[in-house]
Parts: structure tokens; C-alpha cells; sequence
């Protein structure tokens, strides 16, 4: 009888715990609830904050890195001596490898017309080094850019190359706006 | 000369953009005349969003399914299997982000930092869960943790540890909780993903000292049985408190105990609580003497704990990356020299003034100091606690799963002779 008392005790602080937990739960819940969002977030890199540290190609869960150059067609000037492409010291002017700047070769250049050529990132040799992309900003139009490409990307919990970027390029944006790809600046007159 | 005249070209095109024509392309897209069409940028698309609901119902069905696999089916079969199917779903195919693990992190933040949005996914991720062990016991751990998963399926020869050792790591997963929980909150990093010694091994490429880690890790698991779990993971310190308050439990006999012993070292993680014999539990004076020092000293724990948090925060705050950027261009201006230091040249290229950062870093610190008396304090608390349950002895009667400690894996179940 006293055992039966004993355990109808233990049992009834049991149960307080348990919707005390419950309601502690629901409090969590309900303040993290306030900040929910129903859409899907994604990184992305501000190609304007880059400083094209190089830190793309090292710093993401992947190899080789889900960050890799895409080309702004609109913004390039498809010169010949591309700063993207050649070796700013490149002694002549040759396409030979010593003399590219991508150590992958990724960036294939394609005669058009005279003196006009078209580079085409292989995104599946493109590490992400962003060695062009410093080329291009500083020597050229800044065309070729570096955005996370999310065919690769794992959307990790905490992106590790946004913990390592110098310049905090890289944020969490809506998935519906997943890409920010350079604009032009001859179409719309604006960056 | 061709090239000389180029070169010469981009010079004055440099010169150009420097006065004042920043706006202005350095070399205008040329027309082109017969048919060039100009490519596109490939932009894939990012998974779709009703593929993470997808996820979300899967977590739903997994723990369903554990749950009444533990508590009414009583099979260990369909546990192990379900875990399978877990380590396949939410590891390899998931790569296994997002999970509840985790989640803990993102749900700090969002408490913390106004301006961060917790997608419903994670939300869910971390709630549902800890819901079902409040109901069922620990039956995510059993079934739908991938993490586990992966431990469990590699135990071979489990060794049963002394208690004290058990007590004694059992701490650290409180303080891995605790610092993750500060440093989430702060906005500082993320160290449980960071550290997750699996999640390398699910998207098969990691860093090589995190490879090393997880291999590590299950080498020592053949032996210590889900080391991760019980000495490190940060969510089952949640899981556990919930689990022993939870409705029901998985029992290792069906009936009634004919304490047969049968089962007592079927558990290779030493969850399952022996009877007490009544010798033990008969408590002495110097028990109950003992009982009430160790309750008198849990203030003091709590305070030491803070005390020592608080003197540890400067250094704890070096984490974050603005306070040690901060931090090292004040002492260290010649710092600023140092070509090869990226986060130096990025800021100062930025043109943010070092008062700006300094004031961030200031904030954050003082966020830094906050937390820690809280976490140290926490801390202090769970030692004292531990300490107490040293000296506390429930009486049982019967061979039971410690319920918070107790995986919900089945494996004891096996081993009773009584049959429904
Ligand atoms: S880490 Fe940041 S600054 Fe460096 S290349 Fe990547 S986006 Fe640019
Ligand atoms: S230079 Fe680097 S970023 Fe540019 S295409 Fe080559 S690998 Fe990619
Ligand atoms: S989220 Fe992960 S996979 Fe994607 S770019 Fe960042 S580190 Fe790489
Ligand atoms: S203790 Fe942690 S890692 Fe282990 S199964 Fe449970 S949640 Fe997963």
C-alpha cells in the first residue's frame, strides 16, 4: 500500500517534469518560431566584396571547391591580352600554358573575330583560385567573378569558407536569389 | 611592337579608369556583326526546397517507426535495419547536414541574433526529436541518428568501463554543449559541425586531420561502444534529460524481471542499472552527512565555475574572428606590414577604420563575458551535480536501462528468457 503510494508519487513528479520539459520546448520553439522563414537559404559570394584572396579554393568541405569562376559575357571586353588569362610577366604573347594564369587551364579562349577572342571557364577543371578573377579585376573588366555553384555545393550548416573569408563575402541569402552574377555595366549604365 | 602598342593601350585605359571613370568599362564589349551568340553563365539551381520538407517527413516516419519498433514491436532487427536505412538517408545521401545534432547551433543563434533566420527544416530538425525521447526514450539515437548509426553497426568487442571514468567523461559533453551553445550564440562559429569527426566520412572528403579523427574515432568505437556518443555529443546531453522523464521506455523485459542476470552485460554501454543491494542502500549517517556537504557545496561549484568562465573569456573570445583581428592590429601594429597575412591586408584594402572594428570587437567581448559566467556557471552545476549522484542511491529492484543513458538500441532485449 505505502509502496503504491510511493510510486503514484515518483510518477506524478514524473509527469510535472515531463510537460515542464514539454512547455520549456514549446518556449524554444515559439522564440526560434518568431524568426522562421519557410524559404530555403543559401551562400552566396558578393563578387564585389571578393578580394580574391585565394581562400575559395582551400577552405570548402569540398574538393575541388564548390566556389568556381563563372563569366560575366556582358561585362567582358574580349581582348586579346586578357588579364584574366595571361601572366601579367607573360614575356610574349602566346597562349602557351607557362604562360596562363589558371593552374588548372580551365579557361579555354576561343577566336572570334579579329582582335576579339571569348573565354569559357571548364567548370569542371575550375578550382576556384580565383587567380583569374584578380587578373580580370585589376587588369581587365572584372567579368570573370567567383560564385558558389550550387549544383556542388552541400549547403553546409556553416559555409567554412565564409568563416575564413577576410573580406565576409560570402552570406546566407534566399534561394531564390542563389546567384549574384556581375551585371553589366553597358547594358543598364550601373554596376 | 604589336605588343608594345597593347600594353601601352591598357596603360592609358588604366589611366583613364583611375581618373574618375570608374564606372565606365576599361575596354567596351566590341559589336559583333554576323551571328555571334554570346554564351550564358551556367547558374545551377540550388536542391529544391521540397526535397528539405522530404527530409523532414522522412525524420518523421524514421522516429515513428523506431519508436513503436523499441517500445511495441520489441525487435532489434527492425531497429537495425531502420539504422541502416538512416546512415544511407541522412549520411551518405544527405551528406549528413542538415541533422539534430547540429541544429542545437542554429537554434542558439536565432535566440541570440535577431537577424538570423532559421529555416523550418532545422527548426523541426531539432524539436522533433527531443519530442519524441520526452515520449518514447531515446529512439532517435536508436534509429534515425546517422552518427549513431555509423558507431553502432561498427561495434565488435565492446569493454565495459568503470563507473568513475563513465561520470567523469560524461562531463565533457556537457562543456562541448555548452561552448557550442556560446559560441553559436556570439556568432562565432559553428564547432559541432566544424568537429563532427563523420560528416567527412558521409560526403567521403574532409580536411585529413578531420579524416584522421573519424577513422580514430570508429577504431575506438569497436571497443568503446559509440564514444562520440556518450563522451562528446552535445545533443544528447538534451536527449538525455529528456529521456528520463519520457512516457515510456524501452524495457528489457517484456513481463516482469525474474532476475535472472541473463542480461546484465548485454549492453556494450553499460546503460542497464543493476538492483541495488540493500546493504548499499541502507543509507548510513555519514551518507546522508556526505548528501548534504555535496548539495551545500553546489553553489559554490556554481560560483567557481563562473568565476573561472569570466577570468577565461578574453580567451575564449580570441575565437571569434573580429576580436583576434581586432586584438592583433592594436598589439601588434606591425602587422600591417605583413604582406602575407590576408585577413590584415583584406581589412585594411577595405578602408574600415580600426576604431569601427575595435567598437565590433568591444561588443562581442563583452557578449564573451556574459557568456561565459553563464557557461561557467553551468559548468560549476553540473559538476556539483555529478558529484551529488555519487552519493545518491535509488532503489532498484529489478535490471533496467538507465534511461538516459540507455541508446533505445535493443540489443538487451534479446537477452531476457521471459517470453510475453
Ligand atoms: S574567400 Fe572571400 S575574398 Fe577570398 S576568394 Fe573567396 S570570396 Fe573572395
Ligand atoms: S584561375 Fe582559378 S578561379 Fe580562374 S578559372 Fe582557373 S581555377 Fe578557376
Ligand atoms: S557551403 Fe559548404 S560546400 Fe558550399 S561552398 Fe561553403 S563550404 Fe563549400
Ligand atoms: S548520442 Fe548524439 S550522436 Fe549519438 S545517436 Fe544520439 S544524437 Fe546521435
Amino acid at each position: 500500500m505505502e509502496n503504491n503510494h510511493k510510486k503514484s508519487r515518483r510518477d506524478f513528479i514524473r509527469s510535472g517534469t515531463r510537460l515542464s520539459l514539454l512547455i520549456t520546448l514549446g518556449a524554444v520553439g515559439g522564440l526560434a518560431a518568431k524568426h522562421v522563414t519557410a524559404e530555403k537559404y543559401v551562400w552566396q559570394i558578393d563578387p564585389f566584396k571578393c578580394t580574391q584572396c585565394g581562400r575559395c579554393a582551400t577552405s570548402c568541405v569540398m574538393t575541388p571547391s564548390a566556389a568556381k569562376c563563372i563569366h560575366a559575357y556582358d561585362l567582358c571586353g574580349y581582348c586579346d591580352l586578357c588579364g584574366g588569362y595571361l601572366k601579367p610577366d607573360a614575356n610574349q604573347l602566346s597562349t602557351a600554358a607557362e604562360n596562363q594564369l589558371c593552374p588548372t587551364a580551365a579557361i579555354q579562349r576561343k577566336y572570334i573575330e579579329e582582335p576579339y577572342f571569348e573565354y569559357v571557364i571548364n567548370e569542371d577543371l575550375c578550382i576556384g583560385c580565383a587567380k583569374c578573377v584578380k587578373g580580370c579585376t585589376s587588369f581587365g573588366n572584372g567579368s570573370l567573378h567567383l560564385q558558389i555553384i550550387h549544383r556542388i555545393c552541400l549547403n553546409c550548416n556553416e559555409c567554412s569558407i565564409a568563416r575564413l573569408c577576410p573580406s565576409q563575402a560570402i552570406s546566407r541569402v534566399k534561394a531564390s536569389k542563389s546567384y549574384n552574377v556581375k551585371g553589366s555595366f553597358t547594358k543598364d549604365g550601373k554596376v | 611592337m604589336k605588343n608594345c602598342i597593347k600594353i601601352s593601350l591598357i596603360f592609358i585605359f588604366l589611366l583613364f579608369s583611375l581618373a574618375g571613370m570608374t564606372q565606365q568599362q576599361r575596354f567596351p564589349k566590341p559589336e559583333f556583326g554576323n551571328g555571334y551568340s554570346q554564351p550564358t553563365p551556367i547558374t545551377p539551381e540550388p536542391r529544391a526546397l521540397a526535397l528539405e520538407y522530404t527530409d523532414v517527413v522522412v525524420l518523421l516516419v524514421v522516429l515513428s517507426l523506431a519508436s513503436w519498433m523499441a517500445i511495441r514491436k520489441r525487435s532489434r532487427r527492425g531497429l537495425l535495419w531502420l539504422s541502416v536505412f538512416s546512415l544511407i538517408y541522412f549520411g551518405f545521401y544527405r551528406n549528413g547536414c542538415i541533422c539534430s545534432v547540429g541544429s542545437v547551433q542554429n537554434v542558439a543563434l536565432t535566440l541570440f541574433d535577431p537577424g538570423y533566420a532559421i529555416s523550418i527544416t532545422t527548426l523541426l530538425f531539432f524539436l522533433l526529436p527531443l519530442v519524441f525521447t520526452l515520449y518514447f526514450g531515446r529512439t532517435f539515437c536508436a534509429g534515425a541518428c546517422p552518427l549513431g548509426a555509423m558507431q553502432d553497426l561498427l561495434i565488435i568487442k565492446p569493454i565495459s568501463l568503470p563507473e568513475w571514468l563513465r561520470k567523469t567523461l560524461g562531463i565533457i559533453p556537457y562543456l562541448y554543449l555548452t561552448l557550442a551553445v556560446l559560441f553559436a550564440a556570439t556568432g562565432t562559429d559553428f564547432i559541432i559541425c566544424r568537429y563532427d569527426p563523420f560528416v567527412g566520412i558521409f560526403r567521403m572528403d574532409a580536411e585529413f586531420h578531420m579524416v584522421i579523427l573519424g577513422i580514430a574515432f570508429l577504431l575506438m568505437g569497436m571497443f568503446v561502444a559509440r564514444a562520440y556518443c556518450r563522451f562528446l555529443c552535445p545533443y544528447g546531453v538534451i536527449l538525455s534529460w529528456m529521456s528520463r522523464f519520457s512516457k515510456w521506455h524501452l524495457s528489457i523485459t517484456p513481463v516482469a524481471c525474474i532476475q535472472c542476470k541473463l542480461c546484465s552485460d548485454s549492453c556494450p554501454f553499460d546503460a542497464i542499472d543493476y538492483p541495488t543491494d540493500e546493504k548499499q542502500s541502507k543509507s548510513t549517517k555519514w551518507g546522508v552527512n556526505r548528501f548534504l556537504v555535496y548539495a551545500i557545496l553546489i553553489p559554490l561549484w556554481i560560483f567557481i565555475g563562473g568565476f573561472a568562465g569570466s577570468r577565461a573569456h578574453t580567451w575564449i573570445s580570441k575565437a571569434n574572428p573580429t576580436v583576434y583581428l581586432a586584438e592583433l592590429l592594436v598589439s601588434n601594429p606591425e602587422v600591417r606590414n605583413d604582406q602575407k597575412n590576408l585577413d590584415v591586408q583584406a581589412f585594411l584594402s577595405s578602408g574600415k577604420p580600426l576604431e569601427t572594428l575595435v567598437k565590433e570587437a568591444t561588443v562581442i567581448r563583452r557578449k564573451f563575458y556574459t557568456g561565459s559566467w553563464i557557461a561557467g556557471g553551468f559548468m560549476g552545476l553540473v559538476i556539483g551535480m555529478t558529484l551529488l549522484s555519487q552519493v545518491v542511491y535509488r532503489k532498484k529492484a529489478d535490471y533496467q536501462p538507465h534511461k538516459g543513458n540507455c541508446y533505445s538500441c535493443g540489443r538487451c532485449m534479446n537477452f531476457c528468457p521471459v517470453k510475453k
